[in-house]
């Protein structure tokens, strides 16, 4: 909201009006935020009224371009050159002459242009620094100005804008009103309320109103003008006003019903009462009606939509914009002026439905003090008596019962309690007081003094002592609250989840992998590019229903499609070896979807309604992946580079393992987008918890990746919290170091082999370790000579060569009964 | 040579004599000192201590002597021989320092060169500051909770104290999930793990919450729709706004250094009352020391406790949330938030495994 200080201050009892920035000092201090502060102008030199004497039309541009004869003084007449086509002869204007300076250090002197020799300019409002209006000249209403009056004075230049941003709790500071009681009790300053307008009894009702719909509407009240002059011009003060506050100015009765919503905060509507046909029924739209609203849009209504009808049907939505059909027009003079409070929720959701946020809605979602209509309709109703000679009918209609706000109590030192300090006696009565509150103090049985406030009708939000409490605290200032650090408790630190956690995340980085961190959002066709089958589990997503890029319209299952993403950002802006990780949780939908059950806030949930609430998400694990691609290692001047294979990626998923505490099995296996002959499934014991290896062609070339990509991909909530608590023996007595070499057939996997080796050659075994891998001519069609090296260890003796020997015999046996082993000649 | 039977006289055995051995003494020494290198003493060294050496040829010939002369004849040769094995001794040793002086001096290389055969790794900065401002708060007692990303809106919004259509729950714009009736969004603040913890934990409660969350913001320089926060939230009796204020002084401290401090201005969020904006003096804001906004914060409305089954007339406390993508922003002067988004290898490199 924005306000003029000069505005503001009127109704403050000020022996010396602060600066503005002091008042916006003051707003953001008790919780108004100020968005900006804005000096008008700046301008110098000479502005002055004119008057248009005569207006020639130059018709060899290309654009209509005006050379005008304007009176700027008595007996003086100036020939300006002008753009704006919104006046006509003898129109009262602004003009700017020659060594005038306006905002933006715009100098104004006689020039030559356009053929003619122009003497001054002749202002639109923006270029005079009040407001953004360039739709035209500014023009003045008739009488305000004489020829040659000095502008600066008539356009009130010495002054500022305040901005201001009220939470969405204060409704009542959406006003001049609430915003001067504001300041009036920051700055403890007497405060003059402007809605304390004198409310004459009605006689009779001003217009038949039936309200069908209780819930939307709490209160409806109508007052008649008969009479408007509807070529009555706005005031130009009233103008002025509206300008600054971001109006335009459209007619006497619409603007007279904006300035009283900025003053007083209770939105008006004013209906042209020849085109009401029958009384008026609020109600909710039916199915199927229609409404053209002021904006000229035919809108469908929902059945939730809250209207006003009459005898042909709906003719206003409810709080949030007027009919064309009953709108004041340029001939209206027979006006009901209309002021109601509405459902805050029901017009919120109008508003959103429609896409149509307008200054009256956006004081009706936040609660419109229900006390104000009578009294707004009457400050309008004289505004145009008195600038339209329009006649008040006698009637009023006033319908429904809006609910009050309550008492509320507390301790009387609650708030001290509440920010740790002891406030001086009387503060909290006195604070509550000034802000309107009726507030009666009283002991209570158990000798503790209470105090209870009625709230003021414009506080609607104040139902809860917490609330009376942050009154209290704010307008004695936060800064007056002590920086005291609590007793601390006994923490149990890092949980072994996150402990581990953190140590995978380290890991990985340590490990060359860099961390990035893509959003969840993807796109389905991706998995058409992995060449998922179609009842492929990854698939089964959880769409966003209003997702930024239209495509990317569901949550990850996997992290590998956002990581892809990010490698091809990397390798398009000229990266060549990239090693790219993620740790992020997934979403996955259960295979059924329980409702999210329905539940209050009045009281905590029981277990079984919490147990409900938890099962109706998706499962979210957190999952980690990596992708590489290029060089693992680069060459040098130490020699050639090494390429990254499947066999990092599979290593970093084991080093993921280890870092958790766990040692991963690595299992052949054939899952897409992975290679199908390259894809190792990781598992704990005969649990998969992920896959690893390279990346299948079809899908390298479907994303335009490098060949040879690589990636993992696990679980990490899959990883068992295995209590890691090794408890090693050293033995301090030589080794004996045996190798031995075996052919197996090509298809037996090497972990299997070093598996049995492992297991059968006994417990003098401390390591055992393959170091080289031969396929060709020795070791035969279909075989592969496997060579490992043996170390034995006793824990207790020295070993005998013998007793090693006799150990690697026997696992070679196994090797050779279990997976047809033949030890190599 | 002398004959067997020839009268004895040793001083007629030239070769014994002691003219002839201080000569071969003295050759001795020369040869030494006139090697360059170990080899070329290696080379010299027969003729001087080898068996044909002269002072080993002189010594033959002490057998032919009397006896009463052997003595004497002996301890002049066993003298010379002496000498010529310590000037062969002392050059070696000088010559085997050179050796091994030369050797390190041909063996040293240009340690400058660079070495950078693995790629260093790095973890996102965000992730290294959330792990600190958890280790913040440990220190202080807090532990660390954690929650989904997708959340019901009961979490989100119902128990946290958001009305239904109340204009505070379409200030975060908000991702819905699909069908429309879900009542699942993706969490718009880390504040419903407040929510989650208070129906959990037993009290009293003191807990922060670092996570990912998403509000429908279009990407920008100042934006991002999927950004991280960390929550706050301490439940205990007699717990004060002026409790919150401490702990906040002593987490600006931690972050921005030991000048820093924290100012509330009064705000509003449902689920605190009374509810402030933080700002967090900070001394290397850009142009000078300043306030910068930094998050927001209050002692937690009692209808959220009502709603949890906290008594809010036993128990009080206070919570605050920041976003992390800000503070690493203004703390470390990034002048643009989607660099933090997009995982261009070059913007988190510099950050390591630690920043």
């Amino acid at each position: 909201m924005r306000v003029p200080v000069s505005w503001l201050v009127e109704h403050l009892g000020f022996d010396e009006v602060p600066t503005p920035d002091e008042l916006a000092e003051a707003f953001t201090r008790i919780g108004i935020e100020v968005e900006e502060v804005t000096p008008l102008g700046p301008v110098t030199g000479p502005i002055v009224a004119g008057r248009v004497v005569e207006i020639e039309e130059l018709t060899e541009f290309k654009k209509p371009i005006r050379y005008c004869k304007v009176e700027v003084g008595p007996e003086q007449v100036n020939q300006i050159i002008c753009g704006a086509t919104n006046f006509v002869e003898g129109d009262s204007v602004v003009v700017a002459l020659p060594g005038a300076v306006l905002p933006g250090d715009f100098a104004i002197a006689e020039r030559k242009t356009y053929g003619r020799v122009s003497q001054g300019m002749i202002c639109a409002a923006d270029e005079l620094g009040i407001g953004d209006d360039h739709s035209g000249i500014l023009v003045l209403p008739t009488g305000t100005a004489q020829p040659g009056d000095d502008a600066m004075e008539l356009l009130g230049l010495n002054d500022s804008v305040i901005e201001l941003a009220p939470t969405p709790d204060r409704g009542y500071a959406f006003s001049v009103r609430g915003l001067a009681r504001e300041i009036a009790c920051a700055l403890e300053v007497p405060f003059g309320d402007p809605g304390t307008v004198e409310v004459p009894e009605p006689e009779g009702e001003a217009w038949p109103v039936h309200i069908e719909d209780r819930p939307g509407c709490s209160r409806f009240v109508a007052r008649r003008v008969t009479g408007v002059d509807p070529t009555a011009p706005t005031p130009w003060w009233m103008r002025r006003r509206l300008m600054l506050a971001g109006m335009r100015s459209i007619s006497l009765p619409v603007d007279v019903t904006n300035y009283v919503m900025l003053e007083l905060g209770q939105p008006l509507h004013a209906f042209d009462a020849a085109s009401l046909s029958g009384a008026l029924t609020v109600r909710r739209a039916l199915a199927g009606e229609k409404l053209t609203t002021l904006d000229d849009q035919v809108r469908a209504l929902d059945v939730d939509d809250i209207v006003i009808a009459d005898d042909s049907g709906v003719i206003s939505l409810a709080g949030v914009m007027g009919g064309a059909s009953t709108e004041v027009g340029d001939s209206s003079s027979d006006i009901l002026l209309e002021a109601a409070n509405w459902d805050p929720a029901s017009i919120a959701r109008t508003v959103r439905r429609h896409k149509l946020p307008s200054e009256a809605a956006k004081r009706f979602e936040r609660t419109v003090d229900p006390a104000l209509a009578p009294v707004a309709l009457e400050r309008a109703a004289k505004l145009l008596n008195h600038y339209a000679e329009g006649q008040i009918k006698p009637g009023r209609t006033d319908v429904g019962a809006p609910a009050l706000p309550e008492p509320v109590s507390m301790p009387i030192d609650l708030p001290d309690r509440v920010a740790g300090v002891r406030y001086a006696r009387g503060v909290t009565a006195r604070r509550l007081g000034q802000i309107g509150c009726q507030v009666s103090v009283t002991t209570s049985e158990e000798g503790q003094t209470i105090v209870t406030a009625v709230p003021p009708t414009w506080r609607a939000d104040l139902v809860q002592p917490a609330d009376l409490v942050e009154e209290v605290l704010r307008l004695e200032g936060y800064d007056t609250i002590p920086s005291v650090l609590p007793p601390a408790p006994a923490g149990r630190g890092l949980t072994e989840q996150q402990r581990r956690r953190r140590t995978v995340w380290r890991t990985l980085a340590e490990d060359g992998f860099v961390e990035v961190k893509p959003f969840p959002f993807i796109d389905p066709s991706v998995f058409d590019a992995f060449g998922l089958a179609a009842d492929d589990i990854r698939r089964n997503t959880v769409g966003v229903l209003n997702p930024l890029e239209a495509d990317k319209n569901v949550l990850a299952t996997t992290l590998l499609p956002g990581l892809l993403e990010t490698l091809q950002r990397n390798l398009a802006r000229g990266a060549k070896d990239v090693s790219l990780y993620n740790i992020a949780q997934v979403t996955l939908p259960r295979a059924q979807q329980v409702p999210v059950p329905s539940l209050g806030v009045d009281r905590r949930p029981t277990e079984a309604e919490v147990a409900s609430l938890l099962a109706s998400l998706p499962n979210q694990p957190l999952h980690v992946a990596g992708v590489l691609t290029g060089h693992r290692e680069l060459a040098g001047w130490w020699g050639k580079g090494r390429l990254a294979d499947w066999s990092d990626a599979v290593e970093a998923a084991r080093r993921v393992g280890a870092a958790y505490g766990v040692t991963l099995r690595v299992v052949s296996s054939d899952l897409l987008p992975w290679h199908p002959g390259r894809c190792a499934e990781l598992r704990v014991g005969d649990w998969p918890v992920g896959h690893a290896g390279e990346l299948h062609p079809k899908v390298v070339e479907a994303l335009g990746l490098p060949k040879r990509t690589v990636a993992f991909e696990l679980d990490l909530d899959a990883l068992p919290l295995d209590d890691h608590r090794p408890a090693p023996m050293v033995s301090a007595y030589p080794p004996v170091l045996l190798d031995v070499a075996l052919v197996v057939d090509a298809s037996v996997p090497v972990q299997s082999v070093s598996e049995v080796l492992g297991a059968s050659a006994g417990d003098l075994l401390e390591d055992i370790r393959l170091f080289d891998v031969y396929t060709g001519e020795q070791a035969g069609e279909g075989k592969k000579s496997l060579a490992y090296s043996l170390r034995f260890r006793a824990p207790d003796r020295t070993l005998t060569v013998e007793e090693a020997t006799s150990a690697r015999d026997a696992a070679v046996a196994a090797a050779a009964e279990r997976l047809g082993a033949a030890l190599r000649a | 040579m002398s004959g067997a039977n020839d009268p004895y006289d040793p001083k007629q055995v030239a070769a014994l004599s002691a003219e002839n051995l201080d000569a071969a003494v003295q050759k001795a020494r020369e040869a030494f000192a006139g090697a360059a290198d170990l080899e070329a003493l290696a080379a010299v060294k027969p003729g001087h201590l080898g068996d044909r050496s002269p002072v080993l040829l002189a010594r033959r010939e002490i057998g032919a002597l009397p006896p009463k002369a052997k003595a004497e004849a002996g301890k002049r040769v066993n003298e010379a021989q002496s000498a010529i094995r310590t000037a062969f001794d002392e050059r070696f040793a000088v010559l085997q320092v050179e050796r091994d002086e030369r050797v390190l001096r041909e063996e040293s290389v240009d340690v400058t060169l660079p070495w950078d055969r693995f790629p260093r790794g790095a973890r996102h900065p965000i992730t290294t500051l959330a792990e600190r401002i958890g280790d913040v708060f440990v220190a202080m007692g807090y532990e660390i909770a954690e929650g989904p990303e997708l959340e019901t809106e009961w979490f989100n919004f119902d128990a946290l104290n958001f009305g239904k259509d109340h204009p505070a729950r379409s200030m975060q714009d908000t991702f819905y999930i699909a069908p429309g009736d879900s009542q699942l969004v993706l969490r718009t603040h880390t504040s419903p793990v407040q929510a989650r913890t208070l129906l959990e934990r037993e009290l009293p409660v003191y807990v922060v919450c670092p996570g990912r969350t998403f509000r429908t913001d279009e990407l920008d320089a100042t934006h991002t729709p999927v950004f991280h926060q960390v929550e706050g939230l301490a439940i205990d009796k007699g717990l004060t706004m002026g409790h919150l204020k401490g702990t906040l002084d002593a987490f600006a401290r931690s972050m921005f250094g030991e000048d820093s401090k924290t100012r509330l201005r009064p705000s509003f969020f449902p689920f605190t009352e009374p509810s402030a904006e933080v700002d967090v003096w900070f001394p290397e804001k850009k142009g000078g020391a300043g306030w910068v906004e930094w998050g927001g914060c209050g002692m937690v409305n009692p209808n959220v406790l009502r709603a949890t089954g906290v008594d809010p007339d036993v128990y009080s406390g206070f919570a605050f949330g920041m976003g992390l993508e800000r503070t690493l922003q203004f703390r470390n002067g990034l002048p643009d938030m989607r660099d933090m988004v997009e995982g261009d290898v070059r913007f988190t490199q510099p950050f390591g495994t630690e920043a």
